[in-house]
């Protein structure tokens, strides 16, 4: 290890929920253990006593339970600024997007409190989002399916004659949907108006394979780092089960100019899809955090976490960026843990988890 | 017949005939003469010497069948946009 590689402080985060649709925490907490240039703590956050990670033998040094984001900005602060005083928190490293804008506007605040952060600015979140993306290709250094946010179902004919069938049809938060005909396309209109409220996004349907990088924008437009990678195997949720580091030029060129076009700073994820017919190469989503997969930029030798931890600590980065090893794969496994019910019970009961004697290793 | 080869240079092969492409992750396998003619090509054999490597490194004639495997093989390779 060079010197001043290590990192010797405590780390908060959150989404310790990995289900079959896991959030990405449990991911980045493992990056950071088992990188040996991290020599500090782990603090997992989460919304449920059960969220599995909390559960992770030598995972976490400790644990806490946020209020749901429906509980509002002040109980958020107050609960972390809880965390920084009993558990001991220097960096937070948010990865769910509906805890985001509310980290990024108490940002200040917690900087004041010692709890660092490295987030995007809501501006760059906004331009982000799948309702304002679109508007990214106008300048053209960014190419985007066509794209149009509606509000009335009545929308729909028109944009099928425009765009062809079949169509794409997308949650305003989650999820997204091929409809062959115009009835298809009607139907999920009021399924994700439904569930996730409008509007509701139709793009026009690109042939073509789906792949996914993550990368660390440092705020003023560079890339700090990127890794791609291609699904191998995805449940029925369209999660990614197992999946391989690819080295694809065009594809890192994409995600280096999305993250010079927003000056993004932080983690986050680009969705792409190049085109069979062409070979083009479009975004079709910004997430705006690490995905769940990020344990493979690690494993592939591109600890993305651990420079996330790197900038929102004011530390440098190496003024040459290590590369990641093309063809390393993750395949995930689902295990059940053991637990003492004593864990489940500090969880539920007080809200936190800290282990007594032994810290993990 | 020119060739361009820029993908198949990339390609990582294993001596079992694995091979993967990191540009796009896939990943196919190949049997004895293919890894032999993936790694001639990769090296910038022409396609007309193809035929008279294999027939050497396989000890079989040099017939239409050996030409017209060849030519299939190569026909797989632009079909996966590995060579052009």
């Amino acid at each position: 290890m060079i010197s001043g590689e290590r990192i010797d402080a405590s780390v908060a985060v959150t989404g310790m929920n990995a289900t079959d649709n896991p959030a990405p925490g449990v991911a980045v907490a493992r990056a950071l253990r088992h990188d040996p240039r991290f020599a500090g703590k782990i603090i997992g956050l989460g919304y449920d006593a059960l969220d599995p990670g909390f559960y992770s033998d030598g995972l976490l040094d400790g644990g806490a339970m946020l209020p749901y984001p429906s509980a509002g900005r002040e109980a958020l602060r107050e609960r972390l600024h809880w965390a920084r005083e009993a558990l001991g928190i220097d960096v937070l490293v948010p990865t769910l997007d509906s805890e985001l804008r509310a980290l990024v506007a108490l940002a200040p605040e917690l900087q004041a409190e010692g709890i660092h952060t490295f987030l995007p600015t809501l501006e760059s979140i906004e331009r982000a989002s799948k309702v304002q993306l679109p508007r990214l290709a106008d300048g053209g250094a960014v190419p985007i399916p066509p794209s149009e946010a509606i509000m009335s179902v009545e929308a729909i004919p028109r944009l099928a004659a425009r765009f062809g069938l079949p169509i794409v049809v997308k949650g305003v938060y989650y999820g997204a949907t091929v409809a062959p005909t115009e009835a298809d396309a009607v139907a999920a209109f009021h399924r994700f108006a439904a569930q996730w409220g409008l509007p509701v996004i139709v793009q026009k349907f690109v042939r073509g394979e789906e792949y996914n990088v993550s990368a660390l924008g440092d705020g003023r437009g560079n890339t700090v780092g990127a890794v791609a990678m291609r699904k191998m195997m995805i449940t029925d949720k369209g999660k990614g089960w197992c999946g391989v580091a690819i080295e694809n030029p065009e594809l890192l060129r994409l995600t280096e100019a999305l993250i010079g076009e927003l000056r993004w700073r932080g983690p986050l994820e680009v969705e792409l899809l190049s085109e069979s017919r062409t070979g083009t190469a479009y975004v079709i989503e910004i997430n705006p955090r690490f995905p769940a997969w990020i344990y493979l930029s690690a494993g592939a030798g591109l600890n993305l976490p651990y420079y996330a931890v790197r900038l929102a600590l004011g530390l440098p980065l190496p003024s040459a960026m290590p590369r990641y090893r093309a063809g390393t794969l993750f395949v995930r496994i689902s295990v059940d843990q053991i637990a003492d019910l004593s864990t489940y019970a500090q969880l539920a009961a007080m809200g936190s988890l800290r282990p007594a004697a032994s810290p993990a290793s | 017949m020119d060739i361009e080869i820029p993908r198949l240079r990339e390609l990582a092969m294993s001596d079992s005939g694995f091979v993967f492409d990191p540009m796009t992750g896939h990943t196919f396998t190949v049997n004895p003469s293919g890894l032999v003619l993936l790694r001639l090509l990769k090296q910038g054999t022409e396609i007309g010497q193809l035929c008279e490597h294999l027939a050497r490194e396989f000890e079989v004639g040099l017939g239409e069948d050996l030409a017209r495997d060849v030519q299939d093989f190569i026909m797989q390779l632009r079909e996966c946009e590995l060579i052009k």
